[in-house]
């Protein structure tokens, strides 16, 4: 994974909030507290899309629902131009078809409002470093959208086997997520390092965001992702 | 002795005979007849008043008895038992009875024998009935008081035409009737059966009104207490969904994320009763992750700590799934009361042989070893409640780091893929 780029403000990842609630922006700031630097506030998709390309950030807290449409809109007209500042959807909605489209678009992960404040900060120092984060909401649906096929390494070879299965490994570890299991506790169970739970982690995400597979894409289109 | 009839019997109830004067028209005799031989009440009430016809009365003298001696359903005391302590109205039972005997010897010297024949089961009768008015309970009371009224009305009104007209025409009938049946001594056969009908017509022509009047009242009653029964009915129910929900946002005002979830959930829920019929609350035509949703609810609602409910895939719930539910539900409100973690998770994933749900807290954790005796009773009843329909069920705590409960369930054979695809 790439190395840290926010050494620059004394190990303070660099943050941009967009979110159409003022209140839940100051709340965020708020709980963030000095663990981090919240450089800019944006309440809609096109806002956003400036003061992201202006500031630059490390990290972006991405609500997926915005008025001027979805979060994955803030993703996308981004990622071409700078592709170095992560994205780490933050949101209240249940619905899959959103959370999925703005990973799909490359948000580094997903965290329900409900997160408490620390374990924001964890999330989004791990984005900042370059790994993914998944809540075990995340897991959930990931879990669903590649559900129903043999792991990878189980089933005979398909177009694209590296993004179109996950690996029984990566499996384990979704589920574990989703059973509310820390990094750190899901290394113990599975007796490998964290170092190797972030590895799967990302290599889930990766899968998610380049998979073509039948599967994923009809997942994705009966819900009208693509 | 009632040939079967194709349209739906009542139920029949077992156990003693008992009146149940609440369906009945009077004492409710022939209602629990009825309910007890699992007939129609109006057809039991038909043969009693034909029975009364041919018998001359001695049939109304067995429903007062059965009046008196059977207990109203539900409770162990006849009114006779009660009654027996009634020395006032013993003497004036005893009083009237002996007052309608002289009267009853008095006409029979008078005027024939007929007298005597349908006299004395009256006079049974209206002893017995004297002492059920005095020692019936007051819904009883009122229900003969109902059946009373008109006939005191009828003296109270009198000045009505159409009541005068009534009564007039009623007494030529009777007295012709009366005489015709009086000299009926020896001459043509069919003569008694004209007296018989004049004096029914004379009897229909006084009460019919006032029976109509009965029957429509007892419609309306019944009709009431059903609506009655509805309206606690949807009390229930919505001081379950709608209240409880109420009282949940208002605890969550500074939420605003999780109030609309909780009010969108809530009209899904009135939507569901009001226009497809399904009751809030009802597991049927649920599906695993709407069941786990609601558990998620329900314990947040109860117990104040955030369920964090992640579901893959999905499938219909049948009695195993319901069980398996339910032990999920346990494990999830022990989380909530006893750990004391803010979050608990709660994980279910279908596939397509079972139906795993992990239910898991960060909170202080137990010693499984050295369980109080409350919280290992509810453990059992999540082992034994998956035991016996198959599942499994673990139990894995460590003091300071949490407990997590893993229960599967196999799924029965030929069920649909788990999955949406």
């Amino acid at each position: 994974m790439t190395a840290p780029s926010f050494s620059a403000a004394g190990g303070r990842p660099r943050v941009v909030i967009v979110d159409d609630h003022g209140l839940f922006r100051s709340g965020v700031r708020s709980e963030l507290g000095d663990q981090v630097e919240v450089v800019g506030e944006a309440e809609d998709v096109q806002p956003a899309i400036s003061v992201i390309g202006e500031r630059l950030p490390d990290v972006v807290l991405l609500d997926v629902h915005l008025p001027g449409g979805g979060g994955q809109l803030v993703v996308t007209a981004l990622k071409a131009e700078h592709p170095e500042v992560r994205f780490l959807a933050l949101s209240a909605s249940d619905a899959p078809e959103d959370v999925i489209a703005v990973i799909r678009a490359g948000a580094r992960g997903y965290v329900t409002k409900t997160i408490s404040g620390a374990d924001l900060v964890d999330a989004v120092r791990r984005v900042a470093a370059g790994d993914a984060v998944f809540s075990p909401r995340l897991a959930g649906f990931v879990l669903d959208a590649f559900a129903a096929l043999p792991p990878a390494d189980q089933a005979a070879p398909s177009f694209d086997p590296e993004f179109d299965q996950l690996t029984t490994r990566e499996r384990e570890v979704l589920r574990l997520i989703a059973r509310g299991y820390t990094y750190k506790e899901i290394a113990r169970e599975l007796t490998i390092s964290i170092r190797t739970v972030e590895t799967h982690v990302s290599s889930v995400l990766h899968k998610l965001q380049l998979s073509t597979r039948h599967q994923l894409t009809r997942w994705a289109a009966e819900r009208r992702l693509i | 002795m009632w040939p079967h009839r194709s349209r739906p019997r009542p139920p029949k109830i077992s156990g003693p005979f008992r009146r149940l004067p609440e369906d009945g028209l009077a004492g409710g005799v022939a209602a629990g007849l009825a309910a007890r031989r699992g007939m129609d009440p109006t057809l039991v009430r038909l043969a009693l008043a034909l029975l009364g016809l041919v018998t001359v009365g001695w049939v109304f003298v067995a429903y007062v008895l059965a009046w008196l001696l059977v207990p109203v359903a539900g409770e162990d005391q006849s009114i006779a038992s009660k009654a027996k302590d009634d020395r006032r109205g013993i003497a004036l039972a005893v009083g009237l009875g002996s007052m309608l005997v002289a009267l009853l010897v008095l006409v029979g010297a008078i005027g024939g024998t007929w007298v005597g024949t349908i006299g004395w089961p009256l006079v049974i009768s209206a002893v017995g009935l004297a002492l059920i008015w005095r020692n019936s309970s007051d819904g009883e009371q009122r229900t003969m008081r109902h059946l009373v009224e008109p006939l005191l009305g009828l003296t109270a009104d009198g000045r009505r035409p159409a009541i005068a007209v009534r009564l007039s025409v009623a007494g030529v009938m009777l007295i012709a009737g009366v005489s015709i049946l009086a000299s009926v001594h020896g001459h043509i056969t069919y003569w008694p059966l004209a007296g018989v009908a004049l004096v029914i017509a004379a009897i229909a022509v006084v009460l019919g009104p006032w029976w109509l009047g009965i029957a429509r009242d007892l419609v309306a009653e019944r009709r009431a207490r059903i609506r009655a029964e509805e309206r606690a009915d949807m009390a229930a129910r919505v001081h379950d969904s709608v209240l409880q929900t109420l009282a949940m946002i208002q605890r969550r005002a500074d939420q605003p994320q999780q109030v609309i979830q909780l009010a969108r959930a809530q009209e899904r829920e009135l939507r569901a009763w009001l226009f497809d019929g399904r009751a809030p609350g009802s597991l049927d035509e649920l599906t695993l992750a709407a069941g786990v949703r609601q558990i998620q609810q329900e314990v947040e609602a109860q117990h104040g700590v955030s369920v964090e409910a992640v579901t893959v895939g999905d499938c219909e719930l049948d009695d195993d799934l319901a069980a398996l539910l339910a032990a999920a539900r346990e494990a999830t409100v022990n989380a909530a009361k006893w750990s004391g973690a803010d979050v608990v998770s709660v994980f279910a994933e279908v596939e397509p042989a079972s139906v795993a749900v992990y239910v898991r807290d960060r909170g202080k954790g137990f010693d499984p070893a050295a369980v109080p005796e409350d919280r290992k009773g509810l453990a059992e009843s999540i082992h034994a409640r998956m035991a016996r329909r198959g599942g499994s069920a673990t139990v894995r705590s460590t003091p300071g780091q949490g407990t997590e409960v893993s229960l599967t369930m196999p799924r029965r054979a030929g069920e649909r893929q788990p999955s949406r695809t």
